[in-house]
């Protein structure tokens, strides 16, 4: 089996699965049974400064998109920070890091946007020997209103204001946690970067509303009648996660800042993505808070798996598919594919034509010879991919190159219908 | 032993009054919910969908399946009946494995169908239990039409004609309305009184009027109905029972397999149905096996299901008749019936293969090969059924016909509620004048 020891600023765990800031990761209690499923880390839930505690709502705290067989395809939360004393946190860390020192043990942090309370409570915290901080410049919901958490990762200046702080009064490693509720998340990652950062983790949730209740016609979930937005996260999230992990790992500035992926994690394969795509361990929580811990088992034993199938070590798939995302314009378009059918396999269910005819580009027959059948018609067909996607049986719909290896490339940058082409 | 005593074996209450309502529950029962939402997560929502092509009423099963994925019960319900108002039985008693179900993409690959007969159940039962009418009726026509049988054709004829604003009489011959909904479907198939709910779901659509203990040709006549009514439809099903033609036919203990399941299907404690220990069925249809299957359920130590030809000419569909021998039906085939032996009361039949002759004791004989109709007056018959074009005319003017009595007709529920439907079209756009008869 492959060996997932894993290595993150110099912080090792046991395999690159940690469990992410938030509930699961809310006490010993918890984090002690995480560690005993086998989870190679947590980020213990967000501390903020001493004082009155944080009070939460009493309504419901989470919400779900499930499919009809009920399975959580999303979910929502409007839980804010702990809600526990900061002393009594801190005397857990202590102790659990203690009991495990294998695993890692990062703690999460949002603090007001003054250099004062970075400097009296970071060396505080760090004092548990803790491994390291994860800046908590995410949470859309209740702490952004009182100016913290994604109203600070909005704002690219404050995110290197605040790194700076933490970096001034930490001796050991920050991760800056990034808001995916930005139009580009390149300046947050930047300016965490120019702050000092160690490295980024990504993303935090996704401001969202659930839904409607058809019966009282309120925005669902409500406290007393009231709602408010929440923070989305679950396996809809991941191809968001994804790209905003890829853009970080591919782009000239911020290339090389070690990424922590969050996003949707559920089985081993959302791991390969994270990693290929250039995060160098991931973070987990939704999944665990649908399963519970035991669901560590399939991502340590499957990641493994791939990396002895694939004959690869865990650090050389780390970015592995990071050289194959560019920009649409070096997108090559000279290169043609069409669909084929495999009639064998076709159940002739005809949705790929219904799709084609009615939304694309009337590429697929529905009888022919009088028989009801379903062939690309190549002369229409535009190799969209509609119809595989459509498709219920795997495998059955395949695209086949149907341009030569030996036409020359031509991207938008140089095609002669772009009045801004490249003419050298 | 039966046939060393000479005394045949023939008697109720074989098995406890439990055993016997065990034996005749539903035989599928409905999905819950959570159930039904994810065998309708399993329909591919296909493109001129297969299915629907093979149900004989058209219902856009994708569709009415979408609608159940949607919590859209009240629609899912509309899509139905507006095609097939009996929809809550067909749900019941469709050979589904021969028609959607068997039609269904997904058994391409030797997976399971949708299970489109449940699903369809799922979403008529509840708005037929709470009667909710889902077609207004059209304003009135001042039109009056006879419907002569309150069977599926005559019931569907009925409702789709007071939905377009005409005025209806069923004439029911029995006493209780549904035809062999009420009388003839197996008791396992439709629990619960469920084809008199459907009658009263259907009959609240408003505008029908039905004379129970009405026979044509005895009660009432035809020219009469005529001359009354501005039409006439004909769902008058099939009359006697086919005879064997076979020596000792009249013996005791020799039973019309529709009469006996007739007076199973209307007993209060089915457990006071007098059967044999051994039974012998004649037949390879429906009936044949219905009777079959309700014999063992009463408590028949032994039936036999004997057929004259090969399983492929078999009438009743291949899960029929794996439903037969799971009950423990044996099926003989390729022997017809030669002699039925015994004294006053039958002790056994004797048939005759290709290989000779073998006997079959038995303390009970049902006959089930059919049934056949008497001509009506001077209407246009064919093999003993009634001619119809495309519209359901018969050859007199201004009566239509459909169901088991007319020429195609298959003794299928769901076929007779689309030749009622059909004939209702075409009978309304008569008497509007919109269609030159």
């Amino acid at each position: 089996m492959a060996d997932l020891k894993t290595t993150f600023l110099g912080i090792e765990s046991p395999n690159p699965f940690w469990l992410a800031s938030a509930p699961p990761t809310d006490k010993a209690y918890n984090v002690n049974r995480a560690f005993e499923a086998g989870w190679g880390g947590v980020v213990w839930k967000t501390l903020g400064e001493d004082g009155p505690p944080i009070v939460n709502v009493n309504g419901p705290r989470y919400s779900a998109l499930h499919s009809n067989e009920r399975r959580v395809i999303g979910f929502n939360n409007i839980e804010l920070i702990t809600d526990r004393p900061l002393q009594t946190n801190l005397d857990e860390i202590r102790q659990v890091k203690r009991d495990w020192p294998d695993r890692a043990m990062v703690v999460s942090v949002m603090l007001p946007m003054n250099e004062k309370a970075w400097a009296d409570n970071l060396p505080r915290i760090e004092d548990t020997g803790a491994d390291a901080f994860e800046l908590n410049f995410g949470c859309p919901h209740g702490m952004s209103e009182r100016g913290m958490g994604a109203a600070v990762g909005q704002v690219p200046e404050y995110i290197q204001m605040a790194t700076e702080w933490a970096k001034k009064a930490a001796s050991i490693p920050v991760i800056v946690k990034l808001t995916p509720n930005v139009a580009n998340i390149l300046p947050p990652a930047k300016a965490a970067l120019d702050g000092g950062a160690d490295a980024v983790s990504l993303i935090n949730t996704i401001n969202s509303i659930m839904g409607v209740n058809y019966d009282t016609l309120t925005m669902y979930p409500t406290t007393d009648g009231m709602g408010t937005h929440g923070g989305y996260c679950g396996e809809a999230v991941k191809p968001i996660a994804l790209n905003m992990v890829a853009e970080i790992a591919r782009s000239q500035a911020t290339r090389g800042l070690p990424i922590s992926g969050i996003g949707g994690v559920t089985d081993w394969r959302d791991a390969v993505d994270f990693l290929a795509l250039g995060a160098s361990n991931v973070q987990v929580c939704t999944a665990a808070m649908v399963y519970g811990f035991k669901i560590v088992d399939d991502l340590v034993d499957g990641l493994s798996t791939f990396l002895d199938e694939k004959g690869l070590t865990l650090d050389q798939l780390v970015g592995k598919a990071v050289p194959s995302v560019t920009d649409w314009q070096y997108l090559n378009l000279n290169y043609e594919e069409k669909a084929v059918i495999d009639q064998d396999l076709c159940i002739k269910c005809g949705r790929c034509h219904v799709v084609c005819e009615d939304t694309s580009h009337q590429a697929i027959t529905h009888t022919v010879d009088g028989e009801r059948r379903f062939e690309v018609i190549d002369e229409e067909c535009v190799g969209c991919n509609l119809c595989v996607s459509v498709c219920p049986v795997d495998s059955c719909i395949t695209m086949k190159q149907t341009s030569d290896d030996s036409d020359p490339k031509l991207n938008w940058t140089a095609h002669p219908n772009n009045p801004m082409r490249n003419t050298d | 032993m039966t046939v060393e005593s000479g005394q045949p074996d023939v008697r109720a209450k074989r098995l406890s009054k439990d055993e016997i309502e065990a034996n005749f529950a539903d035989l599928h029962p409905p999905l819950s919910r959570s159930e039904a939402l994810i065998e309708a997560d399993r329909c591919y929502f296909c493109y001129d969908a297969p299915c629907t092509t093979a149900c004989p009423t058209g219902i856009d099963i994708p569709s009415f399946i979408q609608k159940i994925r949607s919590d859209n019960i009240r629609g899912s319900a509309r899509t139905i009946l507006r095609e097939n108002i009996m929809g809550g039985m067909c749900a019941r008693v469709c050979p589904t494995e021969v028609l959607c179900e068997e039609a269904c993409v997904r058994n391409s690959h030797a997976e399971k169908p949708v299970e489109i007969g449940l699903l369809q159940r799922y979403a008529t039962d509840p708005i037929i239990d709470a009667r909710t009418q889902l077609f207004p009726r059209a304003e009135a026509s001042g039109k009056r039409v006879a419907v002569v049988g309150g069977g599926p054709a005559g019931l569907s004829c009925a409702h789709r004609l007071a939905v377009l604003g005409h005025e209806v009489v069923i004439f029911n011959r029995d006493e209780k309305p549904g035809g062999l909904n009420e009388y003839g479907i197996a008791a396992y198939k439709t629990v619960d009184d469920f084809a008199q709910i459907e009658v009263d779901y259907i009959l609240r659509v408003g505008g029908i009027e039905v004379r129970h203990s009405c026979a044509l040709g005895e009660d009432v006549q035809l020219p009469e109905l005529i001359d009354e009514f501005d039409a006439v439809f004909l769902g008058i099903g099939l009359g006697q029972s086919n005879d064997l033609g076979i020596e000792g036919e009249d013996k005791d203990g020799v039973i019309n397999a529709i009469d006996y399941i007739a007076e199973l299907r209307q007993a209060d404690d089915k457990s006071r149905m007098p059967i044999g220990r051994t039974v012998v069925v004649i037949g390879g249809g429906m009936t044949a096996i219905d009777i079959a299957v309700q014999s063992r359920h009463l408590g028949a130590r032994q039936v036999h299901m004997v057929y004259r030809r090969g399983p492929e000419k078999m009438s009743a569909s291949v899960f029929e008749q794996a439903l037969a021998q799971t009950s423990g039906v044996t099926i003989h085939h390729r022997a017809p019936p030669k002699r039925i032996i015994g004294d006053d009361h039958v002790i056994g039949v004797e048939f005759e293969t290709d290989d000779g002759k073998f006997v079959l004791y038995a303390d009970m004989v049902f006959k089930a090969i059919g049934q056949q109709m008497e001509g009506i007056g001077d209407i246009e018959m064919e093999n003993g059924r009634i001619v119809v074009d495309d519209g359901h005319r018969t050859s007199l003017t201004r009566v239509w016909a459909g169901g088991d009595c007319v020429v195609g007709g298959d003794d299928l529920t769901v076929s007779a509620v689309q030749h009622g439907k059909l004939a209702a079209i075409d009978i309304d756009q008569q008497l509007r004048g919109a269609k030159s008869g």
